[in-house]
């Protein structure tokens, strides 16, 4: 059962000859919107795939780009800080921590704007799967805990096209710091959330920052409804449930 | 906070801003009426739209490869109005200081509006922002901004004349639309904001002589000295 899970895709089994097309669904705005933009003219899905830094997003999102194109769907991979506009700029001022909190907000708002705008919405025109590595969630889960105003915002964000489907992957803080030290030793500056002087230990930081950080997201998701799976399952378990949550919304099912 | 002055907010120093078309000669009469404070030895400082140098490099990208949406173009001047205001301006009217603002928040609320962003959505990206203690406003007729853009460069810039809205092929005939569509948007807050307007076609100097007249009026000018202990 397991080894079989590890193989590669095409080894599982023979892969589907007949691609199935997807039921159109109604795309809309969360708020204002954008400019010149109807967002009913939008066919594609756009799938958000939320989580804290070594929550397994990214190979979440890689199983998920493999499993969508065997069944003959294209896709595109978008994430936050990805733009071409802003991204470096929004690097090199964190890179020296001398943005307020305002500005670091407004930033990340742009860079969203930038993607949605030049890739997410000109992809789901031509009818791909739009994969999302974090969304405006995550800026706004960031954001609250820094103490920004929550119908400031809303509004900021009612530029944001609703996803067909957000997926939470919820790993606890003590799972969290062993993946990221596993994979690089280190514990992020951001994601420990030291701007916040919650403690000089990083260690500690990081533990309560991401305890707050879900205390967020657990508000935004009474309000935004997205779905919360258990990120301390082994990567395919989750997969696989990821699966039938997609394979029912390209059915146009809901979810 | 988009409906109390920094004076009602309670701050020591008071903000003063100017606004108007391109080419409404607000900028050289703000210069003049920096020179006038800074020379009573007042507490004075100076800003511009568009100038933090965090964001700079992306908008001068962004405006030179043309990557900008409305929307975007109205982020990156919030993002850059934030860095500003969050990092210096509070904190010198905290101090006691005179702010000069060359464009202050009804800039964004005249440009963004008539690039089709919702007028609602633009205000509320500002409202962490108070409202200044005094805002001018240079009125200017289009012949006259026109001339005096085209007096100091030789073309128009695309984005001051609204090229990224396809109102024209004619990059002057898109400027008077563009810029036009911007002054009913002033003048449609003006009452609501309180601005002082002065008539920008005369002579530099009748301008700038009201301009201190109404400063001198309305600030207690000598609560601003620089106190050297």
């Amino acid at each position: 059962m397991k080894r079989s899970a590890k193989k590669p895709l095409h080894k599982r089994g023979p892969i589907q000859r007949r691609v199935v097309t997807p039921r159109r669904s109604s795309h809309r705005f969360y708020g204002h919107g954008l400019p010149g933009v109807d967002a009913s003219q939008l066919g594609g899905k756009l799938i958000v795939v939320e989580g804290a830094d070594g929550s397994g997003r990214s190979t979440q999102i890689a199983k998920l780009v493999e499993w969508l194109e065997a069944a003959g769907h294209a896709t595109v991979q978008v994430g936050l800080k990805r733009s071409n506009l802003v991204s470096e700029e929004l690097d090199n001022a964190k890179r020296g921590n001398v943005l307020s909190r305002t500005t670091l907000s407004l930033f990340y708002a742009t860079d969203f704007a930038d993607q949605l705008e030049n890739l997410i919405l000109p992809a789901l025109r031509a009818g791909f799967m739009v994969l999302a590595d974090r969304y405006v969630y995550t800026l706004m889960a960031r954001d609250l805990v820094r103490g920004m105003d929550e119908p400031w915002l809303k509004n900021l964000y009612s530029i944001a096209l609703e996803p067909d489907a957000v997926f939470y992957l919820n790993v606890s803080p003590e799972n969290l710091v062993q993946r990221n030290f596993a994979k690089d030793f280190a514990l992020d500056y951001w994601e420990s959330g030291m701007d916040l002087g919650l403690s000089r230990d990083m260690f500690d930081s990081f533990l309560k920052y991401q305890r707050m950080v879900v205390e967020k997201f657990r508000h935004l998701q009474t309000i935004y409804n997205f779905t919360i799976l258990d990120g301390d399952r082994p990567p395919d378990v989750i997969n696989r449930e990821l699966q039938r949550k997609i394979q029912s919304i390209v059915a146009g099912r809901s979810r | 906070m988009l409906n109390k002055t920094f004076a009602e907010m309670g701050y020591p120093g008071r903000l003063i801003a100017v606004e108007g078309l391109d080419g409404s000669g607000k900028s050289t009469q703000v210069y003049l009426l920096k020179r006038w404070l800074q020379l009573q030895n007042l507490k004075v400082f100076f800003t511009e739209w568009n100038s933090s140098e965090v964001v700079k490099s992306a908008t001068s990208k962004g405006k030179k490869m043309e990557l900008l949406t409305p929307t975007t173009f109205s982020l990156i001047h919030a993002t850059d109005f934030a860095d500003r205001y969050e990092r210096q301006l509070v904190p010198l009217l905290k101090a006691g200081y005179l702010v000069l603002c060359d464009r202050y928040v009804f800039t964004a609320f005249a440009r963004d509006v008539v690039r089709g962003c919702p007028i609602d959505w633009v205000r509320g990206l500002y409202n962490f922002a108070c409202l200044p203690d005094l805002t001018f406003f240079f009125k200017a007729d289009f012949e006259v901004s026109l001339n005096r853009i085209l007096q100091g460069r030789p073309q128009l810039k695309y984005f001051e004349a609204g090229m990224d809205l396809g109102l024209s092929t004619d990059i002057q005939e898109s400027f008077r639309i563009f810029q036009g569509r911007i002054l009913e948007q002033y003048l449609a807050m003006s009452t609501e904001f309180n601005f002082s307007i002065i008539d920008a076609n005369t002579t530099i100097e009748p301008q700038q002589d009201l301009t201190r007249t109404i400063v001198a009026k309305t600030i207690p000018l000598g609560e601003f000295h620089f106190i050297l202990t």
